[in-house]
């Protein structure tokens, strides 16, 4: 396998894993607290915020791409005051990962808030009872109880930004070892007349990647299910 | 002392009502529907009332008046739901431990005490989906009382549970009764329950106290149920004083004898006795050769009637007050009135076991 793989596959697979792991990682906390006040609290432009979340799931990737541009591009105000502090997106890995994050935040919070709802509020209440603030009812009870949802909601986002494409190369193009993911990997591969091999060989990868993610969710799902379902290990 | 004043409006539904409830059981008695599960709701701080005052001794729960209005975690109110609501991702003993952590410095009652006075010790490393009916309740009363509460409310917490379930919990909400210092606030549609359980009953019906009074007071009352309905029965208060060997108790008030069926218990204790009102025959002359043992000389009080074919008659005896369903024709045949002298009759084998407590 090594043979087939050459530095050019080694590098966007790599980057690949690292845009989406930070992707991931980062914007899950955020993702659980969208999940959660959509969940469990009314308040004044809550559907504002339900339709903001889940634009980038109907957007074109492009207009996506192109929004996070005119926002966080090397010409935008917001771009040159955190190029100042040296946090710029532009052009960079972490361009990638906040790209891959934003498309993959719609799936995070969907996943996450179906698990959130189907947590009993009555258990909540009788937990309350006891003396449990908030933060403790959330911690000891809602959290756990909702945990195969928010796994899989991030095992769902982390696949979809392994394969976000359209909004990457629009927003920081496709440049060796900075933002050619596996996807824009591929693509250049097939602009290339010698290009198909290795084209393929990601494809294959790709492949295997997915596959993995869906059996690890499927087993944590099941585990999890099983031990909140309360039955004996 | 819980010192309790609400008002609150549902939709076209209206609560009004004040009391006071001290230590045992005050059941919060009526039909369903009638607002007794917004009352400790209200209590627990799970809703918000319009207007009114919560107190639990010397602790404002809810006072809009002077701005306060005590989160449901600050309240320090145990709360026995229905359906148990165990944590199903933790093990029992988990579940009992839940609250202890939030309890501050409080006195408290033992870990091993309550496990052991439950009957949980076995049960302990069991998740609840592995627990029956009656298991998740004791847990779940365990669970209450290990949060430290200054008061405890409880919701219907046996109306899911079958016959024999329920039997196997009343003995424990009766040494609640006896045993712990707090006020309990018990909410039952179920005159069986509340007959063997209440310290006192409080009536509601539509949001409004109905009647508040022990329940030899409460349910010896003709008004207090509607006439056509099979629940009526007086509460009447007696000492154990005899078992016999073939099987029967008997209970004492005053000099007059009951005998009942065979109960546990040791002499001298005092129990509260239900007397289903569709049980119990009236006569107008002491009937001789009569294989019911308990015939009871009285005269009638009051007599109530409704839509249906029955009428309550009311019975001043020596025992109390006891309530006789009969048919409007039989109290028409017999010529029954206020006044009037008569006999209540009544099987040893027609007084249920569960209403005795």
């Amino acid at each position: 396998m090594s043979d087939l793989l050459g530095p050019a596959e080694w590098a966007a697979i790599a980057l690949s894993l690292k845009v989406s792991f930070w992707a991931t990682l980062a914007s899950l906390p955020l993702a659980l607290l969208v999940a959660y006040l959509l969940a469990r609290c009314n308040f004044f432009g809550k559907q504002i915020l339900n339709a903001a979340v889940h634009l980038p799931l109907i957007l074109p990737p492009v207009v996506t791409g192109y929004v996070l541009l005119l926002a966080f591009g090397a010409q935008a105000p917001v771009g040159q005051a955190l190029a100042a502090f040296d946090l710029g997106f532009a052009f960079h890995w972490t361009g990638a990962a906040l790209a891959a994050a934003v498309m993959a935040f719609p799936l995070m919070v969907r996943a996450m808030r179906l698990s959130l709802e189907a947590v009993d509020p009555k258990l909540e209440d009788a937990a309350r009872s006891l003396g449990a603030p908030p933060w403790a009812v959330f911690a000891t009870l809602t959290l756990p109880l909702s945990l195969p949802g928010v796994l899989a909601g991030a095992i769902l986002g982390f696949a979809k930004a392994m394969g976000e494409f359209g909004a990457t190369i629009t927003f920081v193009s496709n440049i060796p070892n900075q933002t050619r993911t596996i996807p824009s990997a591929i693509y250049t591969f097939l602009q290339q007349p010698d290009g198909e091999q290795g084209a393929l060989i990601l494809v294959a990868v790709s492949i295997f990647i997915a596959i993995l993610a869906l059996v690890l969710s499927e087993i944590l799902a099941r585990a999890l299910s099983n031990r909140i379902g309360g039955r004996d290990a | 002392m819980l010192d309790l004043k609400l008002r609150h409006q549902i939709g076209a539904f209206s609560l009004d009502l004040n009391f006071q409830a001290a230590r045992g059981i005050t059941a919060l008695f009526g039909r369903s529907g009638a607002g007794k599960t917004t009352v400790i709701n209200a209590v627990a701080g799970l809703i918000t009332p319009d207007d009114g005052y919560i107190r639990v001794g010397d602790m404002d729960l809810f006072d809009p008046a002077r701005g306060v209005n005590l989160a449901a975690h600050q309240r320090q109110a145990g709360y026995i739901f229905q359906e148990a609501r165990l944590f199903p991702h933790l093990s029992v003993a988990q579940n009992l431990r839940y609250g202890m952590r939030y309890r501050g410095a409080r006195p408290t009652p033992d870990f091993t005490d309550i496990v052991e006075m439950l009957g949980l010790g076995a049960l302990l490393q069991r998740r609840p989906a592995m627990l029956s009916g009656g298991e998740k309740q004791r847990v779940a009363i365990g669970r209450a009382l290990l949060a430290a509460p200054r008061i405890l409310l409880a919701d219907e917490p046996l109306a899911a549970l079958d016959e024999a379930r329920k039997q196997e919990i009343l003995p424990y909400f009766e040494r609640l009764r006896d045993e712990m210092d707090i006020p309990i606030l018990y909410v039952s549609h179920a005159p069986t329950e509340v007959a063997r359980l209440a310290t006192e009953v409080i009536m509601i019906e539509a949001g409004r106290i109905q009647a508040h009074g022990r329940p030899s007071e409460v349910f010896s009352d003709p008004h207090s149920l509607p006439a056509g309905s099979r629940e009526a029965g007086a509460v009447i208060e007696a000492t154990l004083t005899a078992h016999h060997e073939d099987g029967v108790s008997e209970l004492r008030n005053t000099d007059l004898a009951l005998f009942v069926p065979r109960l546990s218990g040791d002499l001298g204790r005092k129990l509260q006795l239900r007397i289903a009102a569709h049980e119990v025959i009236l006569a107008t002359q002491k009937p001789q050769g009569i294989s019911a043992l308990n015939v009871i000389e009285g005269t009638i009080h009051s007599i109530r009637s409704g839509d249906g074919p029955a009428v309550l008659v009311a019975v001043d005896t020596k025992l109390g007050r006891i309530l006789a369903r009969v048919t409007r024709r039989s109290a028409h045949l017999l010529g029954l009135d206020e006044g009037r002298a008569v006999y209540a009759i009544l099987k040893t084998l027609s007084v249920a076991r569960e209403d005795i407590g």
